[in-house]
């Protein structure tokens, strides 16, 4: 096996761009670890919560004084016993003027609406006697029918999941204009319906909430294992009233997010209010079977596409009908997801018209909410996949036809029939580097070569020309698509009396190395080694402006502001500098961490002397205060455009259905990179999710509303086992609108990766008349889809 | 019911209720938080310790059947100072992200490089089959064994 070259020395200017091992693995390889669940403080009491069992009923009796009976318990409440203090679960994109925002009680008001919903509360002085106590509530459900399926949830004489509205659509969202004109004058339309099903997050850390009155004080401290402390914080706030200054949201080590921990839960509303309510600690540490049905979901559209071309394959047109599904209530963001995918459609490819309408439709069901991607994947998927459906009709090669409509390199930046204006790209230096580490003729000639020998096995090539947009986001941006908070990113620099750096981000890692790669940055300006800086981040009382981590954001936009602080920091200590060499500021450069006079090599002054002077005062410049810190704040000028061509070898065997992933090569284009390793990382790990959605992943409901996929027994997460080493290359375009040239990653695997694999698939099965392949790519769904297509029915 | 058993080379005297999992006693009863929960039906290998120096899901393990007998976790794998050469090539190769598997899937290889000190690319993703990992995708922790097999002597094949 290949062995990493050994790179482990942190010496600066080189900084950036460097695979520099990581800070945070020293801690985490030890067990010492900070995890919200570690977190035990006197006097603590221990939540459990009583979920509903049943998808849609009616609550007609609820007493939970036989709880108060059992050991060790202090308080046990339903929605009555809570009374004002039972907040609402806010959701800040309301995406139309008249969207139907129904009420998300954080214990259920008279009805449950999924399995799962929380019903009661009970407090014990440990988690196992809260936990038993739970048996002692006494509830009756009057069964409600429930509405899973989004196609009968909008059909006449559905069940309601909200009564009160009166509808079970949310809201329809409608952009562009124009499809069928162009369509009217087109050679060949393809049509094609795909499911893009409903995903778990499945983060390896259950979440855990821990909250503390302080003192006699008002001001109560929250530990939580999140990605957003600083959203967090600001919608506690809101929803209990307490005054925002007494708030203090951290989020200590979290382990693995994906958009799952993007949210504010009704667990840490209840977890919030109780320990203000009863004056001690209050903490609550879910199951993984909790996880599976009270975490939010992912992705659950069903996506009707419809692509125009001439007949020698230039695009026209495309039009994007989804229904997507909400579940039982909007969470921080829902109705907004399948919007972050509405602009990605028209993908890389030039074309005349394109038209957009999505409905959020509610069911009974967990709700859906970010996760890796978030709306962008399943955009991706719907482009790449009917592409080679319209190749496959016009009888071209899938990569040339890509190759026809793609906007070339010479062409940015590109402004989108969907209204983006690309800043970078190159879509024929990656696809080219892919295609050669892939031996894409080679697979292709094998591919032919099994198919004429009538091999059982067949091979096939999944194509995938990926970009996406992320980097979230512009505040005007998110204000024209009325989501109510901005995007920008916030950094101090501070310089400490001996020479020591703290960068304090308003990012909120999850396992991602932002502080090995802040560090990078910082060092790489300020020229002190990557060791001797100190990046704070997840508190906010120690880190009080931030917009947290989502969306490939944070170095994409909270890079920036690293950046620009460290700049700031750099001209101020230069004043100082200029001081003590005597001589003016514009006669000195700052040069790897010392400032020196231009011209004279012996005048020189070290950044850590000019920290010490400011430190003391001593002989400070008229007008210059004591201390040496900047701060930035970015506003990013656009998103940014990731890139980039996955190429997949999937083998099928016709006769059992089975799918294996031989070979996977991706090249994607991320930028500049700041730590190479970690970016490999990222994409290692993004390829992994998105080749879980096609292959193995997929919550699914019965009838009645149970999910059946509640436990990871039941849910196939991959296992080593089931999946190759990956070939991963990049290129580089730098980002024009980003000023250290970098794009974001984090989720550009799990976005590109899902449709190579459904693409490879249906290659591989072509022949024998399978035009899809329903996610996931099991044996059983594979075999029946070719036993459909074989007994000449629709695949 | 009183047991002794000796963590990370301590030996402790506790009385436990029967139905305590090793794991639960391991994190609440003496401390021992770097070992972590992961999931509720023994799939996800994130509480992976050694009881008598094999590899076991502590939480499949009640606490009273480790009576007598000694464990050792992430936090007793090393001294401080000293890594143990896995915990050096998971650092070495990025073989973890956000660090929540890292103990279980640290233990898991410590025990299989100690049954198989050469094992193959496929001999390691067999090995691990039991440790769920959502973030890395495994690739750099396939390599992070192969380099630990490296350090240890053995040669991967």
């Amino acid at each position: 096996m290949t062995q990493m070259d050994v790179t482990n020395t942190t010496e600066t200017p080189t900084a950036l761009g460097r695979p520099i091992r990581r800070k945070e693995d020293a801690r985490l390889l030890h067990g010492q670890t900070n995890w919200t669940d570690n977190i035990q403080l006197p006097g603590t009491l221990h939540m459990a919560i009583l979920r509903s069992p049943m998808a849609h009923a009616r609550i007609t009796k609820l007493d939970v004084s036989g709880a108060l009976k059992m050991p060790n318990v202090v308080a046990a409440y339903g929605a009555a016993e809570l009374g004002d203090l039972n907040g609402s679960v806010p959701c800040v994109w309301p995406v139309t003027d008249d969207i139907v925002m129904p009420g998300f009680p954080a214990l259920a008001i008279d009805k449950v609406r999924h399995v799962g919903d929380c019903v009661a509360v009970v407090l014990a002085t440990d988690a196992v006697h809260a936990a038993d106590a739970l048996e002692a509530i006494e509830v009756d459900y009057e069964p409600l029918p429930a509405v899973v399926n989004m196609e009968s949830a909008i059909a006449d004489g559905s069940t309601i999941v909200h009564d009160d509205k009166g509808t079970n659509t949310c809201y329809v969202y409608n952009l562009g204009g124009g499809y069928d004109e162009v369509a009217a004058k087109a050679d060949v339309i393809v049509k094609r319906r795909f499911i893009n099903q409903r995903l778990i997050p499945a983060f390896m850390e259950p979440r855990a909430v821990v909250a503390a009155p302080m003192g006699m004080s008002d001001e109560i401290t929250i530990w939580t294992s999140t990605q957003i402390p600083h959203i967090l914080r600001v919608l506690l706030a809101l929803v209990t009233g307490i005054p925002e200054n007494n708030l203090r949201v951290v989020a200590p080590d979290v382990g693995g997010g994906f958009g799952g921990k993007l949210q504010c839960y009704r667990e840490e509303i209840l977890v919030t209010q109780l320990a203000r309510k009863l004056g001690r600690p209050v903490k609550w540490t879910e199951t993984r079977s909790e996880d599976m049905v009270a975490t939010h979901h992912g992705r659950d559209q069903i996506q009707d596409i419809e692509i125009a071309a001439t007949s020698d394959g230039k695009m026209l047109g495309l039009k994007v009908t989804l229904l997507a599904n909400m579940g039982a209530y909007l969470q921080i963001i829902t109705p907004g997801v399948p919007l972050l995918g509405m602009f990605m459609y028209p993908a890389i490819y030039k074309m005349d018209a394109y038209d957009f309408k999505c409905t959020g439709v509610f069911t009974n069901t967990t709700p859906t909410d970010a996760y890796r991607g978030a709306g962008r994947p399943e955009a991706t998927y719907a482009i790449e996949r009917i592409v080679d459906e319209l190749a496959a009709e016009l009888g071209m090669e899938p990569m040339e036809l890509r190759k026809k409509n793609w906007i070339t390199h010479e062409e940015f930046p590109f402004t989108t029939v969907a209204g983006l204006t690309y800043d970078t790209g190159n879509y024929e230096a990656a696809t080219a580097r892919a295609m050669e580490l892939f031996d894409y003729d080679g697979l292709r000639a094998e591919q032919a070569q099994r198919r004429a020998s009538g091999d059982p096995v067949q091979l096939g090539i999944g194509i995938s020309t990926f970009t996406e947009m992320c980097g979230l986001a512009p505040s005007r941006t998110l204000g024209a698509l009325k989501y109510v908070a901005g995007g920008w990113e916030h950094c101090t620099v501070r310089l400490l009396p001996t020479g020591k750096v703290e960068v304090v981000t308003g990012t909120s890692p999850h396992g991602q190395g932002h502080e090995t790669a802040w560090s990078q940055i910082a060092s790489s300006v300020l020229g002190v080694p990557v060791e001797d800086i100190e990046v704070i981040h997840s508190d906010t009382g120690r880190s009080p402006y931030g917009m947290d981590t989502y969306g490939s954001r944070s170095l994409a936009v909270g890079g920036q502001a690293i950046k620009k602080a460290a700049d700031r920091l750099v001209e101020k200590a230069k004043v100082i500098a200029a001081h003590q060499l005597e001589c003016s500021p514009e006669d000195i450069e700052f040069v790897e961490g010392v400032f020196r006079v231009k011209g004279d090599p012996e005048k020189v002054q070290p950044l850590a002397a000019v920290a010490f002077e400011a430190f003391t005062g001593h002989n400070l410049p008229p007008g210059v205060e004591p201390t040496l810190s900047a701060e930035a704040t970015v506003d990013p000028e656009d998103f940014s455009y990731p890139h980039g061509t996955h190429l997949a070898a999937m083998e099928v065997d016709t006769e059992t259905g089975k799918v294996t992933l031989r070979k996977y090569v991706c090249v994607d284009d991320v930028g500049v990179q700041v730590n190479p390793m970690i970016v490999e990382g990222q994409v290692h790990g993004g390829l992994a999710q998105g080749i879980a959605q096609a292959m193995f992943e997929g919550a699914s409901y019965d009838e009645d509303g149970n999910l059946q996929t509640a436990s990871f027994a039941d849910y196939l997460l991959p296992s080593a086992m089931d999946l190759p080493s990956f070939i991963t290359d990049t290129t580089c375009t730098p980002s024009t609108t980003h000023p250290l040239g970098t794009k974001g990653v984090g989720e550009a695997g799990a976005i590109a990766s899902t449709p190579a694999i459904i693409n490879g698939v249906v290659d591989a099965l072509r022949p024998l008349g399978v035009t899809d392949i329903n996610m996931p790519a099991a044996p059983m769904t594979v075999w029946r889809a070719i036993q459909a297509a074989k007994a000449g029915g629709a695949a | 019911m009183h047991i002794s058993v000796t963590v990370d080379g301590t030996a402790y005297q506790a009385d436990v209720e029967p139905r305590t999992l090793l794991v639960h006693w391991l994190r609440e009863g003496i401390g021992k938080v770097g070992t972590v929960v992961g999931c509720d039906t023994s799939n996800c290998g994130s509480c992976t310790v050694l009881l008598d120096g094999r590899s076991v899901k502590s939480c499949s393990v009640l606490a009273v059947q480790a009576d007598g007998s000694s464990v050792t976790t992430i936090q007793g794998l090393s001294d401080g100072n000293e890594w143990h050469p896995v915990q050096t090539a998971f650092k070495e190769c990025h073989g973890l992200q956000c660090g929540y598997c890292t103990p279980g899937m640290v233990m898991s290889t410590v025990d299989l490089l100690s049954e198989n000190p050469n094992p193959t690319e496929a001999e390691i993703r067999e090995g691990l089959e039991g440790n769920l990992c959502r973030c890395t995708g495994y690739h750099n922790i396939v390599k992070s064994v192969a380099l630990a097999a490296d350090l240890m002597g053995g040669s991967t094949k």
